[in-house]
């Protein structure tokens, strides 16, 4: 179709100062983090490993589609390393390249699903360490996410406490693949801890959880569980809704990170709808759900949905509002959104403005 | 606030249930004789079900109190599982014939409805009690339901614990062409596009039944990636998933290249969720398709080309104009299938069709969608 043709070739050059709020450091090699672990976890890790909820002890679950675990082709830095690992690499080939004027880092490494949880509590620890010494400290441009064990809570909340103050953490970090859905008492010493220090808590999509990733089982491929990241996040968001988790915090802010975004309008409708049906089983739940959601939610924008025909993707940004989405990339991994050709139809200045920089400014106090 | 067709009820005849509906009733939708495609007899326990079985399965399921399997994701009395003016006096809702008769084949002048079954018998884990009670329950419906009221069709209920035994059920069956469908629910133990259940297609497609998945789990993993949610209402909300990975498992294992022939209904699932779907999955598939070369097609393609989807609830925007561009999203005036989700609480009063479904789809939705994809209901018409 030609008017679809003419819509895709649309280039939005972008040059406002993005926040990119979906930057993956690597590693240079596994064993990196040794350096900042004790002797004793480093020992174990030699002997036990770092087990997680995944059946391989060290590979993810879902083969990716290209060498480095599903990487951009072009982000291999030339110095050696695996993309993601190097930080003067990533300067060049995305932050300046791109115009990125703040970009906030989403380590995977785990931690928070270990099951060891003295393990799970120390490889957190390190992590946030690394990301000080290797990224956020020599490069202000990043912005860290202060990674912690939600099983455990009081670990969780003394690795608060350790940085307490320290601003180049704008985010507390957990998956959404938890143990409960995260609206549930367990995590609410957690969450009070990050309302508390004033940090919104950014949920990005795991590569693997302790339950199946359907709720009729495990899924075959990876093209299932790319798509299957969403669900994990509609869950947390109808969790801390039908919890009361909003009316206890009113002040907590949430971060869904790397599901898209077009799932919203429908859970939001559905939601209201059959808590309209069923709110004698929730009293605790007083308003309808969309109201919270649309006070309390941020989503990134990766991967943005494509639509057949691109402009219905304004439809999804209207019954979301344009406040409430957040740039992201996804750098260095394959399918990355580039800021020049992440929306197929044509964002107002306004719009853009918003999405690429200036909600998730305030939703992290960037300045 | 008490739903209108109720006062209507009371104001024009009064007295009891079953006999309260006369034409004068009947609600004027913009066409007649709709066919309703989510209609939900209740079994009342297992004691019915007793003559449609052996002696050896009569003793067992008297003696191991095998009884009261109503699903967890309808628990009787909550307010999704039965209209305030549509339960009975006794029993749970959708256990009266006469009731179902008045309140929905007459009230809505429908031609056909199909029976959906939601007794628990597809959830439970012995595989033979499960092909016994499923099949005591085709029998049941067919005696008790479909002998009695020509308008009622029914699905084929099936446990998957076995497929060969699902697909011997469905031969069973096929004779009978009031049978129109093979009913499975949304969440079982393994995504359904797997090869395991591939005799159950291969039997469907060779009979011309639709696969209907219907809302409910059989409870074999948490229903969501992070464990069970507390409430019904979450739960419910969160069948969209099971739905969402049953279509991603169809697609990706290649169900519909093996089974050109086969459709797949979607019941009771919400209508709203598809056009994220088919926009997230048709971009997954251009990055990913090598993973699974033998998905030639888009997703979104494939999926307009053999899902349907019944239309209660639609879980639609407040705004009717929004209404109409969301249906509009799904890209096909194919796939919407009427249904009144009788006696489950989708709607009020009598607004069965929700505001901003566009009146040029109204006949489409109502009988020639329905029709198209039950083909056996094409032969009751004749």
């Amino acid at each position: 179709m030609t008017t679809t043709l003419l819509e895709r070739s649309v280039v939005q050059p972008v040059r406002l100062g993005i926040v990119d709020c979906d930057i993956h450091p690597v590693m240079r090699a596994p064993t990196d983090i040794l350096e900042f672990l004790p002797q004793r976890w480093r020992q174990h890790i030699a002997s036990f490993g770092a087990r997680a909820s995944r059946p391989f002890l060290t590979a993810i679950p879902y083969p990716r589609m290209t060498p480095g675990n599903g990487v951009r082709m072009d982000a291999w830095p030339p110095n050696g390393g695996p993309p993601g690992s190097d930080l003067d690499f990533m300067r060049s080939h995305h932050l300046d390249a791109n115009g990125i004027e703040f970009g906030i880092l989403q380590p995977l490494a785990a931690g928070s699903q270990t099951l060891d949880q003295d393990l799970g509590a120390a490889m957190c620890t390190a992590i946030n360490e690394w990301q000080l010494a290797r990224w956020i400290g020599p490069e202000p441009r990043l912005k860290g996410s202060l990674c912690v064990t939600q099983e455990d809570p009081d670990a969780a909340i003394a690795e608060m406490e350790r940085h307490a103050g320290n601003r180049a953490f704008v985010q507390i970090a957990v998956p959404p693949r938890t143990i409960e859905p995260f609206g549930r008492r367990r995590y609410w010493k957690l969450i009070a801890a990050a309302v508390e220090h004033d940090l919104p808590i950014g949920l990005h999509s795991a590569a693997y959880g302790p339950h199946a990733n359907s709720g009729t089982g495990w899924l075959s491929y990876y093209i299932e569980e790319h798509f299957a990241f969403a669900f994990s996040l509609q869950t947390v968001v109808a969790s801390l809704v039908m919890e009361g988790v909003f009316e206890r915090f009113p002040t907590l802010k949430i971060v869904a990170i790397e599901g898209g975004f077009a799932w919203v309008p429908p859970l939001m409708w559905r939601l209201d709808k059959h808590w309209h049906r069923m709110r004698a089983e929730v009293p605790h739940v007083k308003r309808p759900p969309s109201e919270y959601i649309r006070e309390h939610v941020w989503y990134t924008t990766q991967p943005v949905e494509e639509p057949e025909r691109s402009a219905d993707i304004l439809d999804t940004i209207r019954w979301i509002g344009a406040d409430r989405l957040m740039f992201s990339t996804d750098y260095p991994h394959w399918d990355y959104d580039d800021p020049n050709y992440a929306f197929k139809a044509p964002l107002d200045e306004a719009t853009r403005k918003l999405i690429f920089r200036d909600n998730a400014r305030a939703v992290y106090r960037l300045s | 606030m008490m739903p209108a067709s109720r006062l209507r009820y009371n104001d024009s005849v009064g007295g009891r249930a079953s006999t309260i509906l006369g034409a004068e009733a009947q609600v004027t939708l913009p066409h007649q004789g709709a066919i309703d495609c989510d209609i939900h007899p209740a079994v009342p326990g297992t004691k019915v079900l007793l003559p449609f079985m052996d002696e050896f399965w009569q003793d067992a399921i008297q003696n191991r109190n095998i009884d009261r399997l109503e699903l967890a994701s309808y628990p009787p009395g909550a307010p999704l599982s039965g209209r305030p003016d549509w339960r009975t006096q006794a029993g749970n809702p959708g256990s009266d014939l006469a009731q179902l008769r008045a309140q929905a084949l007459d009230h809505f002048g429908l031609s056909h409805a199909i029976c959906n079954c939601l007794y628990g018998a597809q959830a439970v884990y012995d595989q033979e009690l499960g092909r016994v009670l499923c099949r005591a329950i085709n029998d049941w419906i067919a005696k008790e339901w479909l002998d009695r009221e020509p308008r009622l069709k029914s699905s084929i209920v099936v446990s998957l614990m076995n497929p060969e035994l699902a697909a011997e059920e469905i031969e069973r069956l096929a004779g009978d062409r009031r049978f129109v469908q093979v009913l499975v629910l949304a969440m079982g133990e393994m995504p359904l596009g797997r090869q395991f259940y591939w005799p159950i297609y291969r039997a469907a497609e060779r009979h011309g039944l639709p696969i209907g998945i219907h809302a409910g789990g059989m409870v074999r993993h948490a229903p969501t990636q992070a464990g069970f949610p507390s409430y019904l209402v979450e739960d419910y909300v969160g069948q969209t998933q099971g739905f969402s990975a049953q279509l991603l498992s169809f697609v990706a294992e290649g169900v519909f290249v093996k089974f050109p022939g086969l459709k797949v209904v979607l019941i009771e699932s919400g209508v709203t969720w598809l056009p994220s779907l088919m926009w997230r999955f048709t971009k997954d598939w251009r990055g990913v398709r090598p993973e699974v070369p033998w998905v030639k097609e888009p997703p979104a393609a494939i999926i307009r080309e053999h899902v349907r989807l019944t239309i209660q609830p639609l879980d639609g925007p407040p705004d009717a104009a929004d209404v109409e561009r969301i249906v509009d999203q799904l890209g096909s005036d194919d796939m919407l299938l009427f249904a009144t989700d009788y006696p489950h609480w989708q709607f009020d009063g009598d607004d069965v069709l929700p505001p901003g479904l566009p009146a040029r789809l109204h006949e489409k939705i109502m009988i020639d969608n329905p029709l198209a994809t039950y083909p056996r209901l094409k032969e009751a018409k004749q």
